[in-house]
């Protein structure tokens, strides 16, 4: 369409008269039998800014890698700036201009800002490595959008934020025109998400089309122009920012009204686990806990807010067992955890474990179902007799759990691999749950997971906590925790807040703690 | 002749540099490939392969020169084998590495006897000579050390320097260091991880089959089974010990050697009241050694053994 | 490319990549026999001959795979728990050095007694060889691979050591080698005045018994999960530090067996060449088998079959008896890649 490639610095992308720089056109991507993606058009015109809503598992980072060319499509096609891209090769999407910040950061930690932004931008035949021309460029894209960041630094030293912006530079360097961000605030603290919807304007300002996805509707409604809703890989809705409203949205990315979980009163017992003043070593890549008072009640969820690596990891594994306090006290029902406290340990002290990442943490992907439910309870006198597993018992406890929990799965001699992720994170709050622990870490409990299996984990957590349990959250959603915790815990580099109960601490607080401030001197 | 007195011989030195080239050659090439993300196993294997097929070549009749180019090409090849099963495929490096060894060595073995199935003593060839690069060499200790040497050893110096030179001056390097930490960050940059594994695992074994061939062709001047004898895996050590750094292994490099050159003096000034099983230990109890002296504070390369499947991360 | 995980392979599927990795093996061996000068299937009619051929080869072939078995099993349980024993050579002889400095006379024991008290100590001795590295991973983060490889040098020079010094046969015109070993201490032969002896009953024992802990026990269930996932078996309370250490002992205790077996079976006394690389054609055996207890033995027979049949060929026609280690090493990366196939799809788009 020659007639619209006319320049119009600041066009109103509502008109239609801005180019169209990215088009998608019928993509459809299968995994097995897992539709991820269904027939997904849309258009991107300059200057525009696209939100891409939808739940985990909506197909919101399938569609964009294969936009970037790391997945080829079954079916459809992508085209930028009016040519084709050849299907697979993220070459030509970076040669026609698509930029893309992932959720995790491509980043290599044993190199400089520069080699990291400049990687991949000069010829490999070339004898010498153009350092100067390269800090120059990135001294100028730094000044003009207010990306400051040191080019010598190695980047294994550098804070979330400045990677992030190393990654938006990086797409700089290369000129993009169309910038992708995948759920890019997940690990940025309030402060630090303000900035880059800031150098966002700056970018639009200059021209650039962005492809903004998040499943948070506030800032899908704060950043965008306009939004695509996903809903399980298919195009559920468009509706232009200004003229559409939050409960909308959320209608049409869930497909129902969302209403939270009713969660009951419950008489609050007594302390099952109690930390003072404990202080764990530093790990790298890890925040550690720095001198922390916590204590679970029964029949309370605590819920853990924070951005992410704040020292969550650090917390999770001391209840999980594979974390040991280097100073403070902690008891668990009483006992002092000692040198040998350990995950056997942790189990034997009734705190049932549910990980982060349950692929790698959760489960043993080439084992099967069966030999995954038994592994955290294989040596009691159910499952075994004088070194020797019963099988048949451990087959009986796999269908029980399968069938009590609402596991779809072929059949308990699966490897565990093949199952969804809801099916197993079912499976692993199965193991947990089974003993009836009296104490229950449930680390992120629900990423990834689509509406139905989120809905069925919290209802799972509401009735430990009915029959008395002490549940520790630990949540990056916010609005996960301020719909099931009974009381709020904000952990930021290291420290927790003091706790608030339910709706005693209005959001924006809690975002205050979480970016580290307030309550100076008053932490406990 | 006292054993102080040893290390301040000029005859001490040259024999610990001779010594230390074909490992330099190889811990290069292990480097190389290391510094990708592929740990190679096959290193063993192919410095037999590389010390045959240069060999073979002179003993054919070749120039030494063409000689060097079939062991560097026989050594790619091998390298393409390892590369294809570990790379796109993702197979184990360990068991994928100790095959290659295994092939590589009764490859050769079988194409030895196919060759010469006659022989019983292991025929020489004329092999490259010293060549003393003038003035330099005329430097007491130092100068005959370093500068009275084979071409071989030259080109083992000259290697280091461009290794260290193409992995930390050129963007081609930029590629390969970050494919062993990172490769997302390759593949988002538009780089084939894969491509750049594939080429590092290529010229790494290269290497490594120079520097078999530099113990038939600058050392021994013969090929006899069982030469290589754990050279292939003090080099994985001698990574390990360098910190996956050009500049330090050569130093692991020279050391080793000259610690090997040294106990082979001390063995005959003993003269029998130590068993010489000992002193021939000792060069592979030193790299266990220094595995465990460095492995506390070792920063591997993070993807080291790590198969990269695009689009995963 | 990349791969996709195929759902729970049916038994055909897990049959078939196998059968088709030795196929692949014979056409890439035969391209060497027809560079040889020699036909290949009148090449492969030989080494089949000459390993199943007459009673006297299937005996010897038989014979061969005693030592196979054990190492081959010792590398199974290793790699079950990803514990990389390339150290079944030094495992071997240490076991035959066990073998002649308790069974030369220091121990004037009647067999029903001896016997059992060298196997004890030679596989004491061998899972103290794999311990060491064991600890050196667990605790210092040091590849086993490259410490058990060194470790095989060391003990090569050590036997070298003892042959010349301590062990050394006073009647052995100066050769390396150890005294024989006395009768009690020897291993009766299955069948009168053929070579093959009890210890390739005790090779069928021990895999019965190491396919017993794989699958039954609570140890062998541990070794499988700490192999297949060690972060998420420490998360579920698997002590994998101490089960790498159980793994290491009973590695080591199975390849030193094979030491035992050779020295007190067939040889008699100890040589410098008492392996010819039985521990490294172990791996071999062992990704054959794909890991299998049962399938080791399988895989043993198999490969030892390949060794004396080749020989056999070697003598009838032109071609060097090494085409079998070639075989043997070509079948153990086709193996593996055999295996990738029987659990995932390779998709080229």
């Amino acid at each position: 369409m020659p007639a619209l490639q006319e320049e119009k610095p600041i066009a109103n992308p509502q008109d239609g008269a801005a180019p169209v720089v990215l088009r998608i056109d019928g993509v459809t991507k299968r995994f097995g039998p897992l539709v991820a993606n269904d027939a997904i058009s849309f258009d991107l015109r300059r200057g525009d800014v696209i939100a891409l809503l939808g739940e985990n598992g909506a197909g919101k980072t399938t569609l964009m890698n294969i936009l970037f060319g790391h997945y080829v499509a079954d079916e459809g096609s992508v085209e930028a700036f009016g040519s084709s891209l050849p299907p697979g090769d993220p070459r030509a999407a970076l040669d026609a201009g698509i930029g893309m910040v992932h959720q995790h950061f491509t980043l290599a930690d044993n190199m400089s800002v520069l080699e990291n932004i400049a990687l991949g931008t000069q010829s490999f035949w070339k004898a010498r490595f153009d350092r100067a021309g390269a800090r120059r460029r990135i001294a100028e894209l730094s000044g003009a959008f207010g990306l400051a960041v040191d080019p010598e630094a190695m980047v294994a030293s550098l804070s979330v934020g400045e990677r992030q912006r190393v990654e938006i530079l990086k797409a700089l360097y290369r000129d993009a025109k169309v910038l992708i961000l995948d759920e890019p605030t997940a690990v940025l603290t309030p402060s630090e998400t303000d900035a880059l919807f800031h150098t966002l304007k700056l970018l639009v300002g200059q021209g650039l089309a962005i492809i903004f996805i998040s499943h948070k509707l506030n800032e899908v409604m704060a950043v965008s122009d306009r939004v695509l809703v996903l809903r399980s890989g298919k195009l559920a809705g468009e509706r232009v920012t200004a003229e559409t409203t939050r409960h909308q949205l959320a209608e049409l990315m869930v497909g129902q009204e969302v209403t939270p979980p009713p969660v009951p009163p419950v008489v609050t017992g007594p302390s099952l686990l109690v930390m003072e003043k404990v202080s764990t070593a530093r790990r790298a890549n890890a925040t550690p806990l720095d001198n922390i008072t916590l204590s679970l009640h029964s029949g309370e969820i605590t819920g853990l807010a924070g951005v992410s690596g704040n020292g969550q990891a650090a917390l999770a594994g001391l209840l999980s067992g594979t974390e040991t306090p280097l100073s403070g006290s902690f008891t668990v029902q009483g006992n002092q955890v000692g040198k040998n406290w350990s995950p056997a340990e942790a189990l034997a002290g009734g705190i049932a474990r549910i990980p982060e990442d349950r692929h790698a943490v959760g489960t043993i992907g080439d084992m099967s179902v069966t030999e995954n439910v038994i592994a955290e309870r294989y040596r009691t006198e159910r499952f075994s007799r004088a070194g020797f597993l019963d099988w048949a018992a451990a087959r009986k406890f796999a269908e029980e759990i399968i069938a009590d929990y609402d596991v779809k799965c072929p059949s308990p001699e699966a490897r565990i691999r093949l199952l969804s992720g809801g099916n197993m994170q079912k499976l692993i709050l199965g193991r947990a749950l089974d003993p009836e622990p009296v104490i229950i870490l449930a680390n992120q409990p629900t990423r990834g997971l689509d509406v139905g299996a989120v809905g069925y984990v919290h209802g799972k957590l509401l009735e430990a906590r009915a029959r008395g349990a002490a549940i520790l959250l630990i949540s990056e959603d916010l609005e996960e925790i301020l719909a099931l915790a009974d009381r709020v815990v904000v952990i930021s580099k290291g420290h927790l807040s003091t706790p608030s109960a339910r709706g005693q601490r209005s959001v924006r607080e809690l975002g205050e703690l979480m970016a580290g401030h307030g309550e100076e001197g008053r932490a406990a | 002749m006292d054993i102080v007195e040893i290390l301040f011989t000029a005859s001490f030195w040259v024999a610990a540099i001779r010594i230390a080239s074909p490992l330099i050659f190889a811990t290069m090439g292990e480097l190389i490939c290391e510094r990708a993300g592929v740990l190679n196993l096959g290193i063993e294997g192919i410095m037999t392969a590389g010390a045959f097929a240069g060999w073979f070549t002179v003993y054919a009749g070749g120039d030494l020169w063409t000689g060097v180019a079939v062991a560097a090409l026989a050594g790619a090849m091998f390298g393409l084998l390892h590369a294809t099963l570990t790379v796109p495929l993702g197979l184990s490096q360990h068991v994928v590495g100790i095959g290659v060894t295994l092939l590589a060595t009764s490859l050769t073995y079988f194409t030895y006897r196919l060759a010469l199935p006659e022989v019983t003593s292991p025929p020489k060839i004329e092999a490259f000579q010293p060549l003393p690069i003038p003035v330099l060499s005329e430097i007491p200790v130092v100068g005959e050390a370093l500068f009275a040497q084979t071409p071989l050893t030259y080109l083992a110096f000259v290697t280091v320097a461009l290794v260290f030179w193409v992995l930390y001056r050129t963007p081609l390097g930029l590629a390969v260091r970050a494919a062993g930490e990172n490769p997302s960050a390759v593949e988002a940059q538009g780089i084939s991880v894969n491509a750049i594994r594939i080429g590092a695992v290529m010229a790494g074994s290269a290497l490594m089959a120079i520097g078999g061939a530099f113990l038939t062709m600058s050392a021994f001047n013969s090929f006899f089974f069982g030469m290589i004898n754990g050279r292939g895996w003090i080099c994985i050590a001698l990574v390990v010990f360098g910190s996956w750094r050009p500049g330090k292994a050569l130093l692991g490099a020279i050391l080793f050697a000259a610690f090997d050159a040294y106990q082979v003096r001390l063995q005959q000034i003993t003269g029998g009241v130590v068993p010489y099983q000992i002193f021939l230990m000792m060069p592979y109890a030193l790299s266990i050694l220094a595995l465990i002296l460095v492995a506390r504070r070792a920063t591997y390369p993070k993807a080291l053994m790590i198969p990269y499947q695009k689009g995963e991360r | 490319m990349r791969l996709e995980a195929k759902p729970s392979p049916s038994l055909v599927v897990t049959l078939v990549y196998p059968v088709g990795a030795v196929v692949a093996t014979l056409v890439i061996t035969s391209l060497l026999v027809l560079v040889a000068g020699a036909s290949p299937f009148s090449v492969f009619y030989l080494v089949a001959k000459g390993a199943a051929g007459s009673q006297f080869a299937l005996l010897e072939t038989l014979t061969r795979s005693t030592p196979l078995i054990f190492t081959g099993l010792a590398v199974a349980v290793a790699f079950r728990a990803r514990l990389w024993n390339i150290g079944a050579e030094a495992q071997l002889y240490v076991g035959g050095i066990v073998t002649v400095v308790l069974g030369t006379g220091a121990l004037p024991l009647p067999s029903v007694l001896l016997i059992p008290i060298i196997m004890a100590v030679a596989m004491a001795g061998g899972a103290l060889m794999l311990l060491g590295p064991a600890v050196l991973k667990t605790r210092f983060g040091v590849d086993e691979v490259v410490t058990t490889l060194l470790v095989n040098f060391i003990v090569l020079l050590f036997v070298s050591m003892l042959l010349e010094g301590p062990l050394k046969d006073p009647m052995g015109l100066g050769w390396p080698q150890s005294s024989k070993v006395i009768a009690e201490a020897q291993l009766p032969r299955i069948i009168q005045g053929k070579r093959l002896h009890y210890g390739f009953v005790i090779a069928i024992v021990s895999a019965v018994i190491v396919w017993v802990i794989m699958k039954k026990t609570a140890l062998g269930y541990e070794m499988r999960a700490v192999g297949h996932n060690p972060q998420a078996a420490g998360f579920a309370g698997i002590p994998v530090n101490r089960v790498l250490m159980k793994t290491a002992l009973l590695s080591g205790g199975l390849a030193a067996l094979a030491g035992f077996s050779e020295v007190s079976g067939l040889k008699g006394n100890l040589t410098l060449d008492l392996s010819p690389g039985y521990g490294y054609s172990g791996i071999v055996v062992a990704m054959l088998a794909m890991l299998n207890p049962a399938g080791v033995v399988v895989s043993a027979i198999f490969v030892a079959g390949i060794f004396v049949g080749a020989d056999a060929m070697s003598r009838a026609a032109q071609v060097p008896s090494y085409i079998a280690d070639v075989m043997v090493a070509t079948a153990l990366l086709t193996m593996v890649v055999a295996i990738l196939m029987t659990r995932f799809r390779i998709r080229w788009k």
